[in-house]
């Protein structure tokens, strides 16, 4: 098959490109010490929380935007960002689901996510975030029962200070780097997870993050702790509409595990990713670090990211607990002209560590995508164990993919293991199970499948079937 | 069943068939023997409407429908499944996964319905014992890490799963030892009835000592020479095939 049909087949329109018309309070463009008030006291916050801020600030300042990254983008304006946007309601945030904007529910419905009917038909607690406020908990009650707090990082801030002031910042640092000090300094919302000893949570716990407001950048604020023995599962998903200017999105998330706790975060990223000459996408640039702080701990980082017009993230594992176990799995599909730096960082510094990467890279049509990984073994760190296996699959012929892996060892015990492919995906292939009569979209759609089983497989089963749609959809395209 | 008249086809720009006619009834049994470098990969690769492969002249009819016509999945979906020479693999796809979405996009293109699980379960069960194979191949990626004969069964294992109308064997004997041979042969014998027609491409006659072919053909600088019964494989076999080249260019 000529390389041109192949990247009809990977070529699509985006689906979800709407803009739901809602009245929002905005902030004009720009950054100073009077928006990050403006926040502050939006959101209820006391002083203490404003000072965080400030301080984030005053080192963001002094710092430059990383160029290390193997990305193309002009530089960003960050005065001409507008740093706070909250669709209108009434007085306070609604009570349940019929209080909340119709308009807002209908954006859901677009995006396919019926939110009384998921919640409902998965026993999923849905914290949605439309732009920068939470509008809508679910299931609060359920998990109040188990003693899990599960709510807006706002909220946390308000009723839970002591849990915030005790865990925020401490795995991300507010100087951590360039877009997690801005982000520090102007995150208006994100979840909170407090999961207290020995308790497994009822239910798994998902949030949809949608940007939706015009130039607004998002700034998320996740933190997630889990006390001994206790153990959550987290889903996060993703999706924006259609926009003419780039959307800076700087997330961060922090994840606690003490002794013996499981947290397990899976991602699937389908934000806009820009139009065929890569106008108007979704710039990503997150820092998400899981801290396995007890011993026997363990964190699990899955995604699949299929969204974005430039991707900068690499969920990490510092393996600080004896015995601690950090996994990483990743499925990046770019396309068009999507660009991608992602990977993983697994730092160990306990005892007996365990880590694990699969890094699965699709590229198609003009995308260019990177795995960066690091592994990082510290002098104490005896019995060390990695495994890395980094495989790109490659659709058509003006696409490339790049392995960086990195490995620093000071202990000689260790054992680091690393294995890369990279593969076209080939006509003979195609040729194969068409010629068993398989049309070729779902030739190809199986052939990516298979190529991501290992990650796949380790999504929780809701999202795993999204996963394979949302591939699907992404390879979508014209055939014959 | 099959009808090729007068076809001439080119790779590259270079003319490798020039002028085949060939004519397959329901049933039959045809070899298609030759040596190296006389076009029968090519005649396959046009039969099964691989990219790359250029149809100048003349014409194939299968089953009653133009086959040029047809795109690669819609001769599967006809009835014309091709056993590769060298089937590849594809990691991550279960064997299993690929048989089933294989029959049913073929059912599909019938009219008919995914067939149920139970049945689809009992016939993979009777077929893969048959081909002697074991029932964890069906969980394994397909062809990944197969052996050269394992592979090999799994192309019959599909043709018995599928019940093509036509089924055409690419060098379905090379890289094969003597009892995967038998394996292979015993499976395609199986095949055989009165309603379905089978087409054996071969360099070496000896997989004709176990299949025994209707009709042979030999195929020399892109036509076909010299057909006869399955005597003159055995000929081929003691005399070479340059008695052939002699004789057709006299």
């Amino acid at each position: 098959m000529a390389t041109e049909e192949m990247e009809q087949l990977v070529r699509r329109e985006y689906k979800q490109g709407f803009v739901t018309d809602i009245e929002s309070e905005t902030v004009p463009p720009g950054l100073d010490e009077d928006v990050i008030a403006f926040i502050s006291q939006k959101k209820g916050e006391p002083q203490w929380m404003l000072e965080w801020r400030l301080d984030a600030y005053h080192q963001w300042l002094k710092m430059t935007s990383p160029d290390w990254a193997h990305l193309n983008y002009p530089p960003i304006d960050y005065q001409a960002i507008s740093y706070f946007s909250a669709p209108k309601s009434k007085d306070d945030a609604p009570k349940s689901l019929d209080e909340v904007d119709p308009k807002l529910l209908e954006t859901y419905e677009k995006l396919g996510i019926p939110l009384h009917e998921r919640a409902a038909l998965a026993g999923v607690a849905v914290d949605a975030v439309f732009d920068s406020v939470s509008v809508t908990t679910t299931f609060k009650d359920k998990l109040h029962e188990a003693g899990v707090i599960f709510c807006s990082i706002s909220e946390a801030i308000r009723e839970h200070p002591e849990l915030v002031k005790k865990y925020l910042g401490t795995v991300v640092p507010k100087g951590d780097n360039y877009f997690a000090a801005l982000n520090s300094a102007v995150f208006t919302d994100g979840s909170f997870v407090y999961v207290p000893e020995g308790v497994e949570c009822p239910m798994e716990l998902s949030t949809y993050f949608r940007i939706n407001a015009a130039n607004t950048g998002q700034f998320e604020r996740t933190l997630i702790i889990c006390e001994k023995q206790a153990q959550v599962s987290y889903l996060e998903g993703c999706t924006a509409p259609m926009r003419d200017e780039n959307q800076l999105h700087a997330a961060v998330v922090e994840l606690v595990a003490l002794e013996d706790a499981y947290i397990k975060y899976s991602t699937v990223q389908n934000w806009y990713p820009g139009d065929e000459d890569g106008k108007g996408g979704i710039y990503n640039f997150v820092t998400k670090r899981g801290d396995c702080r007890g011993d026997r701990s363990k964190i699990t980082w899955t995604q699949v990211e299929t969204g974005s017009a430039i991707t900068w993230k690499y969920p990490s594992c510092l393996l600080r607990g004896d015995g601690s176990v950090g996994e990483f799995y990743s499925v990046a599909v770019t396309n068009g002209r999507q660009q991608a730096d992602t990977g993983t960082k697994m730092i160990h510094i306990g005892k007996d560590t365990k880590s694990t990467i699969v890094a699965k890279g699709i590229a198609a049509g003009k995308s260019d995508q990177a795995y960066r990984g690091l592994v990082k073994i510290m002098p104490r760190a005896k019995n060390a164990r990695n495994f890395t296996q980094c495989d790109s699959l490659l659709i058509g012929d003006r696409c490339g993919a790049h392995t960086f892996p990195y490995q620093e060892i000071s202990n000689s015990s260790a054992m680091v293991e690393h294995e890369a492919t990279t593969s076209k995906i080939g006509d003979d292939q195609l040729f194969y199970c068409r010629q068993r009569g398989i049309d070729e979209e779902d030739a190809v759609n199986m052939i990516v499948n298979g190529f991501c089983k290992d990650v796949f497989q380790e999504l929780p089963m809701e999202f795993a079937v999204e996963a394979e749609a949302l591939l699907s959809v992404t390879l979508e395209g014209s055939v014959g | 069943m099959l009808e090729i008249k007068n076809l001439h086809a080119t790779v590259e720009g270079n003319e490798i068939l020039k002028g085949v006619n060939l004519t397959i009834n329901p049933g039959e049994v045809h070899a298609i023997m030759g040596p190296n470098g006389a076009g029968k990969s090519t005649l396959s690769a046009v039969l099964a409407g691989r990219d790359g492969y250029e149809v100048s002249e003349g014409t194939i009819t299968f089953d009653g429908k133009d086959l040029l016509e047809l795109e690669v999945e819609e001769r599967a979906q006809a009835g014309l499944l091709m056993g590769f020479q060298y089937p590849v693999e594809i990691p991550g796809v279960k064997n299993i996964y690929l048989l089933k979405a294989a029959l049913n996009a073929q059912r599909e293109a019938r009219g008919e319905g995914d067939i149920p699980a139970p049945e689809f379960m009992k016939l993979v069960k009777e077929q893969i014992a048959f081909m002697k194979m074991d029932p964890s191949f069906l969980q394994r990626a397909v062809n990944e890490g197969f052996s050269g004969g394992e592979k090999k069964r799994n192309e019959i294992l599909q043709m018995l799963i599928l019940q093509p109308k036509l089924a055409l064997l690419d060098e379905i004997d090379s890289g094969l030892d003597i009892d995967a041979m038998k394996v292979v042969a015993e499976g395609i014998n199986s095949l055989r009835n009165s309603q379905r027609s089978i087409l054996l491409v071969t360099h070496y006659q000896r997989l004709l000592d176990y299949i025994t072919p209707d009709h042979v053909h030999v195929l020399v600088d892109g036509r076909i020479v010299k057909s006869g019964d399955k005597s003159l494989a055995h000929e081929l076999e003691a005399r070479g095939y340059e008695w052939i080249l002699e004789e057709s260019a006299a």
